[in-house]
């Protein structure tokens, strides 16, 4: 049995919204494999919980009017995995939700709990970051969208306000049309276990190929809350798609990234990885885009395997 | 919702679900994991307590033909799911389903604890297989069989086993 004072399961928002304003002290549950895993632990002994699990509502990708992509909240990640729509459009979002714990944990994780936790080392959370997500939430006074990166204010704190809940998160069209990418986790194993590093990249090609005419680094792990390398970004765009472009952009993500000492790994190792993953990441997210990058540095960056 | 409070005021539901093929019904605590609600109300004790945070796998069923830990998964969400524990695999005259049958040809079992769990996920897997024509690789079979812990076997035969029942089925399908 869970140390649970009491569960008012929600019926729809607007009663979840009302139950977390009739008990201001409850806390969300949405799938659960934090909250749970938590309440085991014995850190929230005696919680009050308003579970929001059933609200079908929140489940799904759609295709709005004007081309935004809407993921509901309560989206599980094997379903953003399979979901046509993301394949379609950001499929590297699909890719990085693909290795979040095991198969058990993708049919019950929501990329809304994903986000809601403010942890650096979520896997949606840096290709969310990577796509300029809007996250929308709605309360007792409407409904509030904002960027992802506003979002997140601290290690395990977001935006969230009293009785507010996350109903989606958005991918506006001028943020995924004629971009392609790509993520990379960096983990001690292959599954079960949380990233050490991990870094989303996509990009835009001029038509011909040959120019990055935008380029997006997204880390977790790389400071506390999960961030884009904007030096990094600015520093490369408007150059030729080549191994020393490449290789330069890598070298100066060391601008933008803190990453601490952890028993997971060192500050000095994430560093490290941070350039190696960055160079690797925007060398594949290049050859997606339809753009090819010289031999030589894709043998470099192709050979020991992560 | 159908709700009551006991004399020490615990919070009571009434879940109503498919279980292996039954509609069932029953008054579930609210603070109940489904693997409390499997194993205590309906004696399915092929679900099993192992880690209990979500982890192992032990306690894995399919509700609606997906793989979750029951152990992470509140009874009361439960409620109109299509249940789905090792016990529903039996046939009507008490045989086993060829994955159980191939679990024990390829010696795929040693204690045994983790072994109803993973059989479940490689229900899902199979079905899946069958659905959709894929013969998944070696590789593919690893990671969709991820979320089992196994301290006895070494995860080789459980990996053969998955691997021959799927090759089967899917010649058995071509076949028809
Ligand atoms: S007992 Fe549920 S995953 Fe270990
Ligand atoms: S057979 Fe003993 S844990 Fe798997």
């Amino acid at each position: 049995m869970y140390d649970i004072k009491a569960l008012y399961e929600a019926q729809s928002v607007a009663d979840a919204i009302r139950l977390l304003r009739e008990h201001p002290r409850a806390q969300i549950i949405a799938g659960g494999s934090d909250v749970l895993v938590q309440i085991r632990e014995g850190k929230r002994a005696g919680v009050e919980l308003v579970s929001i699990f059933s609200l079908d509502e929140l489940r799904g990708v759609n295709l709005e009017e004007d081309g935004t992509l809407r993921i509901g909240s309560l989206t599980s990640f094997s379903h953003i995995t399979k979901d046509p729509l993301i394949q379609k459009y950001i499929n590297v979002l699909g890719e990085a939700v693909d290795q979040v714990g095991g198969p058990q944990i993708r049919n019950i994780g929501t990329i809304g709990g994903n986000t809601c936790n403010g942890v650096t080392s979520a896997d949606s959370a840096s290709t969310l970051f990577a796509w300029d997500a809007v996250i929308e939430l709605t309360g007792p006074e409407g409904v509030r969208k904002i960027p992802i990166k506003d979002f997140y204010i601290r290690a395990g704190k977001v935006d969230l306000h009293p009785s507010e809940i996350q109903t989606g998160i958005l991918i506006r069209r001028e943020s995924y049309e004629g971009y392609a990418g790509h993520y990379i986790k960096y983990a001690m194993r292959n599954a079960m276990d949380i990233a050490t590093l991990g870094c989303s990249i996509n990009v835009k090609l001029s038509d011909d190929k040959k120019k990055f005419v935008d380029i997006r680094i997204a880390y977790g792990v790389a400071g506390p809350v999960p961030m884009r390398a904007v030096h990094a970004e600015a520093y490369g765009k408007g150059l030729p798609v080549s191994g020393e472009t490449i290789r330069k952009i890598g070298d100066t993500v060391s601008e933008d990234i803190m990453p601490r000492d952890s028993w997971r790994a060192s500050r000095a190792f994430r560093e490290h990885i941070s350039k190696v993953l960055c160079q690797r990441a925007l060398t594949e997210a290049v050859r997606r885009a339809g753009g090819t990058v010289p031999d030589d540095l894709s043998g470099e960056m192709g050979g020991a395997a992560l | 919702m159908t709700e009551k409070r006991t004399s020490e005021n615990h919070q009571y539901k009434l879940v109503r679900c498919r279980i292996n093929g039954a509609e069932r019904e029953t008054m579930v605590d609210v603070r109940a994991s489904l693997t409390d609600m499997l194993r205590n109300d309906y004696s399915l004790t092929s679900v099993k307590k192992g880690c209990e945070v979500g982890e192992c796998g032990a306690c894995n069923v399919l509700i609606d033909g997906e793989c979750f830990n029951s152990c992470i998964y509140l009874a009361v969400w439960a409620d109109g799911k299509d249940i789905l524990t090792l016990e529903g695999l039996m046939g009507p005259d008490g045989k086993l389903s060829d994955i159980q049958q191939a679990f024990i040809d390829e010696a795929a079992v040693q204690c045994g604890f983790c072994t109803p769990g993973v059989i479940m996920s490689a229900v899902e897997i199979l079905e899946n297989a069958e659905k959709t024509g894929r013969e998944y690789t070696r590789g593919e079979l690893r990671k969709l069989l991820s979320g089992h812990l196994c301290r006895c076997t070494g995860y080789e035969n459980i990996l053969n086993a998955v691997e021959k029942t799927m090759k089967k089925r899917l010649a058995k399908k071509a076949g028809k």
